[in-house]
């Protein structure tokens, strides 16, 4: 009896071992690649210069993913049905644009400019949308050519002037400049964070037991929830430790957060992962398929004209859209650095918010070890493409051990 | 007398321009009877399936259901009667695990969110009632083999209950032993008094499985064997035409100058 006790644990751990080794060898590496390279990446810039790790620098960082993320989050959806949107830079900038005439020359409330150039982003990303489905122009092509004609767009739209000043008191100006500083808001956060996942596994585990099905241990959902508990509270101990929890950092959260149930536990979100899996397939189970692909680019420009006006936030102007190329970039690169697939059907909206932690750690180290931008994009590049080959290899060999 | 068939086609034509795809084909199965459809490439079986299938309706003829004239215009009027289809390949998304595939489109929900434990219980008991074996159904589909996936496949489409399959090919990409696994699962269907209609090249597979063979010529019938009584060579020449079963009027439509 003794015995049996004392070799329950060690099997069960050596089975836990042994699944999380098959779903690695099965292509199923998901976000582990990812968080191993950007403790590496925190450790070697720490290591380089002790500012790294100080409150102001984080949580500057954490403020800093916040655009680009937003954008990054909807180039998952894309992404996720095998598809690419390359017009959220453009539309990025020209919500920002929008926002900026409507409120600053035109004078219309903020909250007013503010919805009407989110409905903007909505509005353009539901036109690729038609186009793709409808007539079936790869969305490759009908975001380049958005690329190209909001760029334009916003160019006329700001005219002669060339760059529009926001009201650096105002609500946009806020989002990013905001912080609660009350401790208990960020440790708030982070208790309800762990507080819901827990309620969530335990309901899980309770229904599959009376179902009488395999259920997760309670022990291995506790220490799931106390490694949620650890990095949450740790960050709300840094944030608070400068300005306390950023408006923006919240935003963000809750919105990956939302877009993660609805992509993971809605019908609607397993038929986007199921176009990203085979149409066909999805086609003949009575998925409608033209509906998904508009919702899916109209899910993309929504959060690129979010995304744009956090930037122009963070800046508090709207400029010519000159490095909208880069922010395209840098939101396709973080979705697939974050372990979303480029080849569809595998990612999750948290993959944004890792990918954008990787790049942006990456400028931000870089920056205080006043290292040019040149060795930067270069450095960019090289994680890129190790996200890329890692991805072809697990999908390589996912594929040959299906065939087998 | 006898129960009436379950499906039976009565002088079902189709045209593709000029071609004759289909030309005045019969057809009758009975529940708790397997009948293969055979012919050589381009005789016409897809199209039937696709006509049985509603996905390409026919455009003569009568198709009849325990007996009584039905319409079949589109997919959704074959899977109100009881018609499920299984297609040769692209019938699983691949990333998704067995679960998502057996639901997919007709997902189990509570207040809009997706009840998975009741969705991968009712998955377990598909698979058990039909002994079929999957390592784990939280497994993306795409670490299955062939003959698990195709299986997979075949309890996704029972989810509705149908009482007539269609098997396109359900044997084509598959090895010796995964083959057996599908037949034994098509044996079990019939015994389960489902009527199943099993299109396929291999005559292999006929012999083993299937009670008769209705063998198509050029979009006509050109013979209605019962697989016990009857030769394999007989059968095959019936498909490539070395005998022929069915009176030949004069080709029309290929003809001109």
């Amino acid at each position: 009896m003794t015995g049996r006790a004392s070799t329950a644990p060690g099997r069960r751990v050596k089975r836990a071992l042994g699944q999380a080794w098959e779903r690695l060898s099965q292509g199923e590496s998901g976000s582990l690649p990812v968080v191993l390279g950007l403790v590496l990446l925190w450790a070697v810039f720490q290591g380089l210069n002790g500012n790294f790790f100080s409150p102001r620098n984080l949580s500057n960082l954490s403020v800093d993913i916040v655009g680009t993320g937003l954008i990054a989050v909807g180039i998952v959806f894309v992404l996720l049905i095998g598809e690419i949107d390359l017009s959220v830079g453009s539309v990025s900038a020209l919500a920002a644009a929008v926002f900026a005439v409507l409120n600053v020359n035109e004078g219309l409330p903020e909250w007013l400019a503010l919805v009407i150039a989110v409905l903007a982003g909505a509005l353009i990303g539901a036109l690729h949308g038609f186009f793709f489905a409808r007539f079936g122009v790869p969305a490759f092509v009908v975001t380049l050519a958005g690329l190209l004609a909001w760029n334009g767009l916003t160019l006329y739209l700001l005219g002669q002037s060339g760059t529009i000043n926001l009201d650096d008191q105002g609500l946009v100006a806020k989002l990013t400049s905001y912080y609660f500083h009350d401790i208990a808001a960020a440790y708030g956060l982070a208790a309800l964070g762990a507080a819901v996942f827990f309620l969530a596994a335990c309901r899980d585990r309770r229904r599959r037991k009376a179902a009488a099905m395999p259920y997760r241990p309670l022990r291995e959902i506790a220490v799931r929830t106390g490694l949620i508990a650890a990095v949450a509270f740790a960050a709300a101990y840094v944030l608070n430790q400068f300005q306390g929890l950023p408006l923006a950092l919240l935003i963000f959260v809750v919105l990956v957060a939302a877009l993660d149930v609805l992509l993971r536990r809605t019908p609607y979100g397993r038929r986007v992962y199921a176009l990203g899996g085979g149409v066909e397939a999805a086609r003949r189970a009575g998925v409608r398929v033209a509906w998904v692909r508009v919702s899916v680019l109209t899910v993309s420009g929504t959060m690129a004209a979010l995304g744009g006006l956090f930037l122009a936030s963070r800046i508090t102007s709207v400029g010519q859209p000159s490095t909208s190329g880069i922010l395209v970039l840098n939101a396709i690169a973080a979705a697939v650095i974050g372990g979303t697939s480029l080849f569809g059907g595998h990612g999750r909206t948290w993959c944004a918010v890792l990918g954008m932690l990787v790049i942006q750690s990456i400028s931000s180290g870089m920056a205080l070890l006043s290292i040019q931008s040149a060795l930067q994009f270069m450095i960019t590049g090289g994680v890129l493409l190790a996200a890329v080959v890692l991805d072809s290899v697990s999908r390589r060999s996912q594929k040959s051990r299906g065939r087998a | 007398m006898s129960d009436p068939p379950l499906l039976a086609l009565r002088g079902v034509s189709k045209r593709f321009g000029a071609v004759h795809a289909l030309d005045d084909v019969e057809l009758e199965i009975h529940t708790g009877e397997v009948v293969a459809l055979l012919g050589d490439n381009g005789a016409g079986k897809s199209t039937l399936v696709k006509v049985i299938a509603g996905v390409d309706p026919a455009d003569r003829g009568v198709m009849e259901w325990d007996g009584r004239a039905v319409q079949v215009k589109r997919p959704h009027d074959a899977q109100a009667l009881g018609i499920a289809t299984v297609y040769q390949d692209l019938a699983l998304c691949e990333n998704l695990d067995v679960v998502g595939n057996v639901f997919l489109g007709r997902e189990v929900r509570r207040v809009g969110i997706l009840d998975e434990v009741e969705m991968e219980r009712r998955t377990l008991g598909l698979l058990a009632a039909l002994s079929i074996r999957v390592p784990d159904v939280r497994l993306p589909v795409a670490t299955l083999s062939g003959g698990q996936r195709q299986t997979v496949a075949i309890s996704r489409s029972l989810l509705g209950e149908p009482r007539l399959l269609l098997l396109d090919e359900p044997t084509a990409s598959l090895g010796v032993e995964q083959t057996a696994q599908v037949l034994d699962l098509v044996e079990r269907l019939r015994d389960r008094g489902l009527g199943v209609l099993l299109i396929s090249h291999n005559m292999g597979d006929v012999k083993a499985v299937a009670d008769h063979a209705a063998v198509l010529r050029l979009g006509r019938n050109n013979g209605f064997f019962d697989v016990t009584t009857t030769s394999q060579e007989q059968i095959i020449s019936s498909i490539t035409g070395a005998t022929s079963h069915a009176r030949r009027p004069p080709r029309t439509g290929e003809a001109g100058p």
